[in-house]
């Protein structure tokens, strides 16, 4: 009932000649009013913030003009120049660590992923131990994630961590204690954990995926011959398609934004892990040159965007075809 | 479904593997906890040499953890207070009503989470900095500042989990409050929001974890008598000589009560975070 009297444009509320518009325009402003709050803390933590920060981007924003940004000489392109300049030093960090968040992302990704699946695919059926395997497999998500990587950073203690004490003392995988948080082996370290916290996520947005594929679906692959691997490939997988549309690029965007690890897990972050994120975030702060770091930030933006509406309408065009 | 000999011998190590992975941080973190501190500095044992409570008891006065704490504890309470308040509003307005601008609101609500968080920061900061210096307001390094950018974090998920919860609560019963004469927020308060509670509850978990575990805006909004557990704690660890067993100790006592609090209502939270995900 609600519904048809407060729709727009509805055709009684426009009907000439009858009294007592007040309650009816109430009715109308009603959900508006409901939305404010939260429109007004969107607004000013969120939108006013970037677009604040598209200007910021323009301007020779340094740290003699913090306080009185208004002040700061307009420099139209030139952060973006100097941004994009791979031959400068600038330029050729920022590609650097682009190439190196594409990187660790394109792992954490698809390992995330593939754990996630077959995680879930192998708790489809009950048994005992199900529940608690479901609830342990949640824990890594619900951790505050600063103790998570607080606990990974002690793990990957030169001499006091576990993780040389397994691989070298206990299984001899590695040679010698090797360091896991100065040069390329922050690469692996950041992958490892990144995965350990995302991984769960996948695994829960697909069993609510299986959950929807409807049982006799499984028995009529079954029926036709067809073996484990053969009703999944069949039936789970596309069937799990939009479910897994979304998750990748949510995965896709979390990884790819993720400024925790790398600034729990290193002092400094060595070159092959120097995640996106923490690279502006140095940049900026190190140098007070916030124009500088704005215009990365919106050049970040930009290329998150491209990517996702990219990968949208990819996936629509293939669906529309399908 | 018959299932391959492949499948059967192959789940319960695949399972037992994730299970190990997912483990071995938590063991480490409970086990050296509970170490002597010359434990930790040597090289890594899966055993302590005697068990020691002391971490739990040290750990209070190395850094000011305590500080910490209620710093963490005060902004994460009050940013969930006002986010479920908030999220409650506009899930009831996307929920019972359709008004132009729904869908775009939603859409934008939903696409800001998805958004780096470096990209608010640097201008944030700059604003906190200049409001205060033309109103007074302090909000740079106050935990009033950093209160009100936390609720707009967890509003996003907060206000369509909760749309979400109230699209299954049957219309008969607004209506059936309308007629006995409610108006539509009394019927809210009265009526739909008692139905509602296990949502509000999840919303509110959820938006405290969201506080409670961040990490990138606290360390640039805080200063060090507003520092949250998450800056405080790193500090912690960035020091040249770091006592793990009682880090490891803090850890645990800032995760337990968050963990409890999810694993307690992971049913729900699960279902709305993945619905949310999925349909999004």
């Amino acid at each position: 009932m609600a519904r048809t009297v407060t729709a727009p444009g509805s055709a009684p509320a426009r009907t000439p000649g009858r009294p007592s518009p007040r309650p009816r325009r109430r009715v109308k402003a009603l959900p508006y009013v409901l939305l404010l709050p939260a429109l007004v803390a969107e607004l000013a933590i969120h939108i006013i913030p970037m677009l604040v920060g598209a200007w910021m981007s323009l301007l020779h924003l340094t740290q003699f003009f913090i306080r009185n940004w208004t002040q700061a000489p307009y420099g139209g392109l030139s952060n973006y120049r100097i941004a994009v300049n791979a031959r400068g030093p600038v330029g050729k960090d920022l590609l650097q660590s682009f190439l190196v968040t594409l990187a660790i992302t394109a792992v954490v990704v698809g390992c995330s992923w593939l754990f996630g699946t077959v995680a879930a695919v192998l708790l489809q059926r009950p048994f005992p131990g199900r529940g608690a395997l479901r609830t342990l497999f949640l824990i890594p998500y619900a951790l505050p994630v600063f103790t998570a990587v607080i606990t990974w950073r002690f793990m990957f203690q030169r001499d006091t961590g576990m993780v040389n004490a397994l691989l070298s003392d206990e299984l001899k995988v590695t040679h010698g204690h090797p360091f896991w948080l100065l040069g390329d082996r922050g690469f692996a370290a950041v992958v490892i954990i990144a995965v350990w916290r995302m991984w769960p996520f996948a695994f829960l947005t697909v069993t609510a995926g299986l959950q929807g594929i409807p049982g006799d679906l499984y028995e009529a692959a079954a029926i036709d011959g067809a073996g484990s691997f053969g009703v999944f490939r069949r039936v789970t997988l596309p069937l799990l398609r939009p479910v897994n549309r979304v998750l990748l690029l949510v995965l896709f965007l979390w990884t790819f934004n993720d400024f925790n690890v790398a600034y729990i897990l290193f002092d400094q972050p060595p070159a092959a892990a120097d995640m996106i994120s923490i690279h502006i975030y140095n940049a900026s702060f190190i140098t007070w040159n916030f124009g500088l770091g704005s215009a990365m930030s919106v050049l970040l933006l930009v290329f998150l965007m491209v990517v996702t509406l990219g990968y949208l309408g990819v996936g629509r065009l293939r669906s529309r075809h399908a | 479904m018959r299932e391959s000999r492949t499948l059967r011998w192959a789940r319960p190590v695949v399972l037992g593997l994730f299970a190990l992975f997912t483990v071995l941080p938590l063991y480490v973190m409970a086990v050296s906890s509970i170490k002597p501190l010359k434990d930790v500095q040597g090289r890594f044992t899966w055993l302590p040499t005697h068990v020691t409570f002391r971490p739990f008891v040290d750990m209070w006065r190395t850094v000011p953890l305590g500080r910490y704490f209620v710093n963490s504890l005060v902004v994460s309470v009050s940013a969930t207070a006002c986010s479920v308040a908030i999220a409650i509003l506009a899930g009831y307005a996307v929920s019972r009503y359709r008004f132009a601008g729904r869908g775009t609101f939603l859409t934008t609500v939903l696409s800001t989470q998805m958004f780096p968080g470096i990209l608010f920061l640097l201008p944030l900061f700059l604003i906190f900095v200049n409001v205060e210096k033309y109103t007074g307001i302090r909000l740079y390094g106050s935990r009033t500042g950093l209160t009100i950018t936390y609720l707009t974090f967890a509003l996003p998920f907060s206000i369509w989990l909760i749309a979400g919860y109230f699209d299954t609560i049957p219309r008969e019963l607004d209506e059936a409050a309308r007629v006995d004469g409610a108006g539509p927020l009394r019927t809210l308060l009265r009526v739909v929001l008692p139905v509602a509670a296990p949502g509000v509850v999840a919303v509110a978990i959820y938006a405290f974890m969201t506080a409670w575990g961040e990490v990138l805006f606290a360390s640039v909004l805080t200063d060090d008598s507003t520092r949250t557990l998450a800056v405080g704690l790193r500090g912690y660890a960035t020091q040249a000589n770091v006592y793990w067993n009682q880090v490891m100790a803090a850890s645990l006592v800032i995760s337990l009560p968050v963990v409890v609090g999810f694993l307690a209502l992971q049913r729900f939270l699960v279902h709305g975070l993945t619905a949310g995900a999925v349909k999004s």
